[in-house]
């Protein structure tokens, strides 16, 4: 009679190896994963369309071109320049605060040129990129806070839709044929 | 009742190791959703540049690699060491690009082929040359939308 009694008090199992079975698998886990959160720089290309090249005339002062060689050197408007003033000079050209006759007509008519060679880093060639881009979020950013006090990322879409009208991003990258070695698109 | 409270505490000092597999498991779960699983092995070394305006790539199902970088060094005999492009899980030539947008793209749902992201994960060392005839390529493939991997730059130019 007692060893009855005793049986019946012990029904439960022992859950200790559980444990170790979870973390079995848990390191396994953390082993074959890699934790890469996908960041980027998200560009459009324009569509392949070789029979149909329009040839756009642009007036001269509303081309801003960005030029990058083989080491790496950038050329801004024909004269050379650090990386880390491209920001700047590049919302200076787009918005033309103070109406000067050889910058941009008005933000939806500025174009942005950007050649790079065929050597040129491709390093280098995000940089610039990025520097570019950057300043039209800068602006975008700007614009927003004026308008409605707030960042452009925290607007609603349609208001977003606005601004991105007042500053269109036209980053062209030269057609490769058409400047022959010194090719980008 | 003092004294049977006194004989119960002698009797049974362990602590209920029952709910530590629980805790463990809410740890794995967090790990499988928050991880991907590595599918293809890399055969040339990317170590992707530095940039600020950075935009997360949101549908992984839409998403498809292209790797460009020098072979690693384990591949350096077989590829040279010149920058190649990785497509999965074989280092190929700049003519196999068109045929691999063409199938990632067949494998999506119809209504979902306009959304399809291109990510270039490219070495910082890689000269424009080959980057720009990828780029040739993804256009004449019709595959547009592409996204030139990069990390958060911290310090200033």
């Amino acid at each position: 009679m007692p060893r009855q009694q005793k049986k019946r008090e012990l029904p439960e199992i022992n859950a200790a190896s559980m444990a170790d079975v979870a973390f079995l698998l848990l390191a396994f886990f953390l082993m074959t994963t890699t934790m890469n959160i996908d960041k980027g720089i998200m560009v459009k290309l324009p569509p392949w369309d070789p029979e149909n090249i329009i040839d756009v005339k642009i007036a001269d002062r509303n081309v801003f071109t960005v030029l990058v060689n083989a080491r790496d050197e950038l050329l801004v408007e024909g004269e050379p320049m650090d990386v880390a003033k491209l920001r700047e000079a590049a919302k200076e050209f787009i918005a033309n605060p103070y109406g000067r006759p050889d910058l941009s007509e008005s933000p939806q008519k500025a174009v942005i040129s950007l050649k790079t060679d065929r050597g040129t880093s491709y390093n280098m060639y995000i940089t610039v990129y990025n520097e570019l881009k950057a300043a039209y979020r800068e602006l975008r950013d700007e614009a927003a806070m004026k308008k409605y006090g707030v960042p452009f990322d925290k607007l609603p879409p349609d208001k977003q839709k606005e601004i991105r009208k007042m500053y269109p991003i036209k980053i062209s990258e030269a057609e490769p044929e058409a400047i022959g070695e010194q090719i980008s698109n | 009742m003092i004294r049977k409270r006194q004989t119960g505490s002698k009797r049974a000092p362990t602590i209920s190791t029952a709910s530590l597999p629980d805790i463990i498991f809410m740890l794995l779960f967090f790990f499988m959703v928050a991880t991907v699983l590595r599918e293809t092995t890399l055969k040339v070394r990317v170590i992707v540049p530095e940039a600020t305006e950075l935009q997360k790539l949101e549908k992984k199902s839409l998403v498809s690699y292209i790797y460009i970088g020098p072979p690693m060094p384990q591949y350096v005999q077989q590829y040279g060491t010149a920058p190649r492009i990785q497509l999965n899980d074989v280092i190929a030539d700049i003519d196999d690009v068109i045929p691999f947008v063409e199938s990632e793209k067949a494998q999506l749902p119809e209504k979902l082929q306009p959304f399809m992201t291109i990510s270039l994960r490219v070495d910082t060392g890689v000269k424009m040359g080959i980057v720009t005839d990828v780029k040739q390529e993804l256009r004449k493939a019709n595959a547009l939308k592409i996204n030139y991997s990069a990390r958060k730059r911290v310090h200033e130019l």
